[in-house]
C-alpha cells in the first residue's frame, strides 16, 4: 500500500545522532541542518533516523518526510560507494548522451535515480557539468570521464569496483 | 489608525475591519468569490488559484481567500481575465481528476464538481498523465485515494491546525507533488486518531468515509438475526440536512419511523447508554476525587480522543475514566440485558449503531469491547451513511411517519441528548453530581460555563462545600494543550477534564453531514439544547429505564456487574 517508501533498515545505530541533537535541540529551524547532518553520518535517511528527528525536534515526522522527498539532496535509499553523474547537457545530448546512459543503466542494470544492490554506485543524470567540451562526459565521484562511447563504460566502471 | 478599511469590489464600496481577505469583503456584499483550497475553518492557503481577482495596480492577480484588503482597493472579481484564468485552473485540476464522477461518493456533494459546474466547464483539453496510486483502505473508519486529491492541503491544515495530529503532508515537489501520510504509510500506521475531520473537510471524494452500509442491510434481510440499531446523540440534529431541513433542525421522530421502514428490528437511543454513562463516570469521579487517584479524571466518550492519548500521551492514559463509551455500553447489554428481557439469542443479535463519528468504526473493532461474549458492537454507519441508505431505500424523510423508540433502552434524558455538543458531558455530569452530592434538587440545569465553542472552557463548581475546577477541550489542538499542563502538573488544579476530539463534540464529528454553512456549529450545537429543553427528563438520574436497569440488573453503580460490562479495562494501566 505505500509507495516510494523506503525498506527499512534494522541496523542503524541512533546514538550517533547524540551530538547533533545537543547542538540543535531547542533550536528553531533545525531541521534541516540537522538531516544534513544525519545524511553526512548514515549517507542517506533511514526512517529510524527521520521518526528519532522528529521525536527529539518536537516535529511531526509528517513534516520531516515532506522536506526530505521535497529537497533533492536527501535521500531516503542507501547510496552507492561511488556516485555517477551522467550529463545530460545539450553538447554531451547532441554526442550521445542518451547511449552513454543507456550503457550505463544496462551495465548497472539501475534506473537514474537508483543504486546497485551491491551498494557499488548510485546513477544519477545531471543537466550539465560544465565541460562541454569534453562531450560525452560522465562524472565518477570526482573523477570526469570525457570523449566517452558506450563500448568504453564497461571498463570504466570495473576500475571502480572493489 | 482606523481599524476599518473601505474598498470598492465590482463597483460597490464596501467597509471592513482591517484584516479581513478580499473573499471575506466580497461575501458581505453577497459576491461568492469561488474557492477550492480555502476553507473557514482553517488558515487561508492560496494554492489553488480558483479565487483570484483583479485588483487595481496589482501585476498579477490576486488569491482573493487570503489577500487582505487595504484602503482604496479597487477589486474585479469577474472580468474576462478572471473568469479566463479560473478555468483555466480547475480545467487542469480535472485532467488529472478521474471522471468517475456519477459512482464517487462525493457525487452531488463535490466542491470541485460544483466549481466545474459554475464555471460553465464543457471540455477538458488535457490528457492526464499521472501515474494511478493505490487506494489508502487498510483501516476501519477511512478510504483514501490519492487519485481524487486536488492538492488543496485542506486535510493537511485540519489535521495540524485543530487536531495537533499533523498525520498529513504534502510530499515530493512539482507534478509529482501528493498529499500523504509520513513514508507513504496507510493511516493505519500513521498515529492517525480516526477522528474522520479530513474527511468533512475534503473537497471531494478522495476522503471518505468506509462504507459499511451494506453489510448492515445483509443482516437486515438476514430472517435469522435481530437487527437492534442505537443513534447517538448527535445524528439527530443533523441527519435532516441531508435531506433539506435547516442547520440545526432535530428529527428525531422522523429517524426513528426512517430506520424502521429500512427493516431495523428495534430501534434504540444511545441516549439510555449516555445517561448510563453519566450514572457511572459521575459516581466513579466522586470515588476518584475522594480517594484523590489518578486526578485529573478525564471523560472517555470520544473514541478519537482515546486513541489520541493512547499515542501521543501513553504514560497519561491512567487519567481517563474507565468508563466505556455510550456506544460500547450499549452493545455490551443489547447482547446481554436486552437480550435476557426481550428473549433473544445474543448470537442472533446484530448491534448496529449510527454515529457522527468515523473513530466509532474504530472502536467498536476493539478486541476488548467483547463483554457480551460477542464482539458487542457489529457495524457502525456514520449519519452520511444513514443518509444514503435512508435514500437508496426511496424513503423521504421528510414525509416518513413519525415514530417513537423501542422500549427497554429507548429513553434517553435531556442530559444524554447533550452529550452531542461539547461541554455536554460535562454538564450532564454535575447535574448528576450535585444531586448526588448535595442531596437536594438542582434548580438551575444550565452550566452556562462549559457551553459554547471557545476551545478550552473551565469552571469552578460549587457542590455545597465540595469546590471541583472542571475543564472542557474540543479539537483535538486543546486536548493537547490540557495533556501539556497536566504534565506539568496541572497548575489550574483540575478535578474533572471532559475532552472531545472533534471541534465543537459529537455535532461536528467526522461523520457528520458536510455543511457549507459557517454557522453550523452553533446552529446544531442550539438545536440540541434545544432538544434538552423539550425532553421530559433532563437528568440522567432521573432516567426511568436506567433506575430499572440498576435495579434489575446492573446493581450499583461501580458494581462488580457494571465494571463486567460497562468499564474497559486493557487500556486502564
Amino acid at each position: 500500500m505505500s509507495h516510494n517508501a523506503p525498506s527499512p533498515c534494522k541496523c542503524v545505530d541512533l546514538a550517533k545522532l547524540e551530538p547533533v541533537f545537543q547542538q540543535y535541540r531547542k533550536k528553531t529551524g533545525a531541521l534541516i541542518p540537522v538531516l544534513q547532518a544525519a545524511q553526512d553520518i548514515y549517507g542517506y535517511l533511514p526512517i529510524e533516523v527521520m521518526e528519532s528527528i522528529a521525536e527529539n525536534l518536537n516535529v511531526p515526522v509528517s513534516q520531516v518526510y515532506g522536506v526530505v522527498t521535497f529537497y533533492a539532496q536527501f535521500h531516503l535509499e542507501p547510496r552507492g560507494k561511488h556516485i555517477i553523474r551522467s550529463c545530460q547537457g545539450t553538447a554531451c545530448h547532441v554526442r550521445g548522451a542518451s547511449r552513454i546512459l543507456g550503457a550505463l543503466k544496462e551495465n548497472l542494470n539501475v534506473e537514474p535515480g537508483h543504486t546497485t544492490a551491491d551498494l557499488q554506485f548510485t546513477l544519477e543524470t545531471v543537466a550539465c557539468i560544465g565541460c562541454c567540451s569534453l562531450a560525452p562526459v560522465i562524472m565518477v565521484g570526482e573523477n570526469a570521464h570525457a570523449r566517452l562511447k558506450p563500448s568504453g563504460i564497461a571498463k570504466i566502471l570495473d576500475g571502480y569496483r572493489d | 489608525m482606523s481599524d476599518n478599511v473601505t474598498l470598492t469590489i465590482d463597483g460597490q464600496s464596501v467597509t471592513v475591519p482591517a484584516g479581513v481577505t478580499i473573499w471575506g469583503a466580497a461575501r458581505k456584499l453577497s459576491i461568492n468569490i469561488p474557492i477550492l483550497c480555502h476553507h473557514f475553518d482553517v488558515k487561508p492557503y492560496a494554492g489553488c488559484r480558483v479565487c483570484v481577482v483583479e485588483v487595481q495596480g496589482m501585476r498579477a492577480m490576486a488569491a482573493a481567500c487570503a489577500c487582505p484588503v487595504s484602503e482604496g482597493m479597487v477589486v474585479k472579481t469577474n472580468t474576462p481575465k478572471v473568469r479566463e484564468a479560473r478555468r483555466l485552473v480547475v480545467e487542469l485540476l480535472l485532467a488529472s481528476h478521474p471522471q468517475d464522477c456519477l459512482t464517487c461518493d462525493r457525487s452531488q456533494n463535490c466542491e470541485l464538481q460544483a466549481l466545474a459546474s459554475d464555471l460553465g466547464i464543457k471540455e477538458v483539453r488535457f490528457k492526464n498523465t499521472k501515474p494511478q496510486l493505490p487506494l489508502d483502505a487498510n483501516n476501519p473508519s477511512l478510504v483514501r485515494d490519492p487519485n481524487k486529491c486536488v492538492l488543496c492541503g485542506r486535510c493537511v491544515r485540519v489535521c495540524t491546525e485543530k487536531q495537533s495530529a499533523s498525520v498529513y503532508t504534502f510530499a515530493n515537489r512539482g507534478y509529482q507533488s501528493i498529499v500523504t501520510p509520513a513514508f507513504g504509510r496507510g493511516l493505519e500506521n500513521a498515529k492517525c486518531t480516526f477522528c474522520g475531520q479530513c474527511s468533512v473537510i475534503c473537497p471531494t471524494g478522495s476522503i471518505v468515509v468506509k462504507d459499511d452500509t451494506e453489510k448492515v442491510m445483509e443482516a437486515i434481510n438476514d430472517p435469522d438475526k435481530v437487527v437492534v440499531v442505537q443513534t447517538a446523540p448527535a445524528v439527530r440534529v443533523a441527519l435532516g440536512e441531508l435531506f433539506g431541513a435547516q442547520t440545526g433542525a432535530i428529527v428525531t421522530p422522523k429517524m426513528v419511523g426512517a430506520l424502521k421502514l429500512l427493516g431495523f428490528d428495534r430501534v434504540l437511543d444511545t441516549n439510555f447508554t449516555a445517561d448510563l454513562t453519566i450514572w457511572e463516570e459521575a459516581t466513579e469521579f466522586l470515588e476518584r476525587l475522594t480517594k484523590n487517584r489518578d486526578m485529573p479524571m478525564i471523560t472517555s466518550c470520544s473514541p478519537g480522543w482515546i486513541n489520541f492519548l493512547e499515542m501521543y500521551y501513553p504514560a497519561l492514559v491512567k487519567h481517563h475514566s474507565s468508563c466505556k463509551s455510550p456506544q460500547q455500553m450499549f452493545g455490551a447489554l443489547a447482547k446481554t440485558f436486552y437480550a435476557q428481557k426481550e428473549k433473544l439469542d445474543p448470537a442472533k443479535i446484530v448491534s448496529v449503531s449510527i454515529m457522527p463519528c468515523t473513530a466509532k468504526k474504530f472502536e467498536a473493532k476493539r478486541p476488548e469491547m467483547r463483554a457480551s461474549g460477542f464482539q458487542d458492537v457489529d457495524y457502525v454507519l456514520s449519519t452520511r451513511e444513514l443518509g444514503k441508505l435512508i435514500k437508496s431505500a426511496g424513503i423521504c424523510l421528510n414525509d416518513v411517519q413519525p415514530q417513537n423508540y423501542d422500549p427497554i433502552m429507548g429513553i434517553g434524558s435531556g442530559a444524554g441528548t447533550i452529550f452531542g455538543n461539547t461541554g455536554g458531558v460535562m454538564e450532564a455530569a454535575l447535574r448528576f453530581a450535585y444531586e448526588a452530592v448535595t442531596k437536594e434538587t438542582l434548580s438551575q440545569l444550565e452550566f452556562n460555563a462549559v457551553r459554547g465553542l471557545n476551545g478550552l472552557k473551565e469552571a469552578e463548581v460549587d457542590l455545597k462545600g465540595t469546590k471541583i475546577k472542571v475543564a472542557v477541550a474540543h479539537g483535538l489542538a486543546n486536548a493537547r494543550k490540557v495533556m501539556e499542563a497536566i504534565k506539568d502538573g496541572n497548575p489550574h488544579k483540575w478535578n474533572f477534564i471532559e475532552v472531545m476530539a472533534c471541534p465543537g463534540g459529537c455535532i461536528s464529528g467526522g461523520g457528520q453531514p458536510i455543511s457549507h454553512d459557517m454557522n453550523y456549529r452553533t446552529k446544531r450545537t442550539e438545536g440540541l439544547y434545544a432538544d434538552d429543553r423539550n425532553l421530559k427528563y433532563r437528568k440522567s438520574q432521573d432516567n426511568p429505564e436506567v433506575k430499572a436497569i440498576y435495579a434489575e440488573f446492573l446493581g450499583e453503580p461501580g458494581g462488580h456487574k457494571a465494571h463486567e460490562l460497562l468499564h474497559s479495562h486493557s487500556v486502564h494501566h
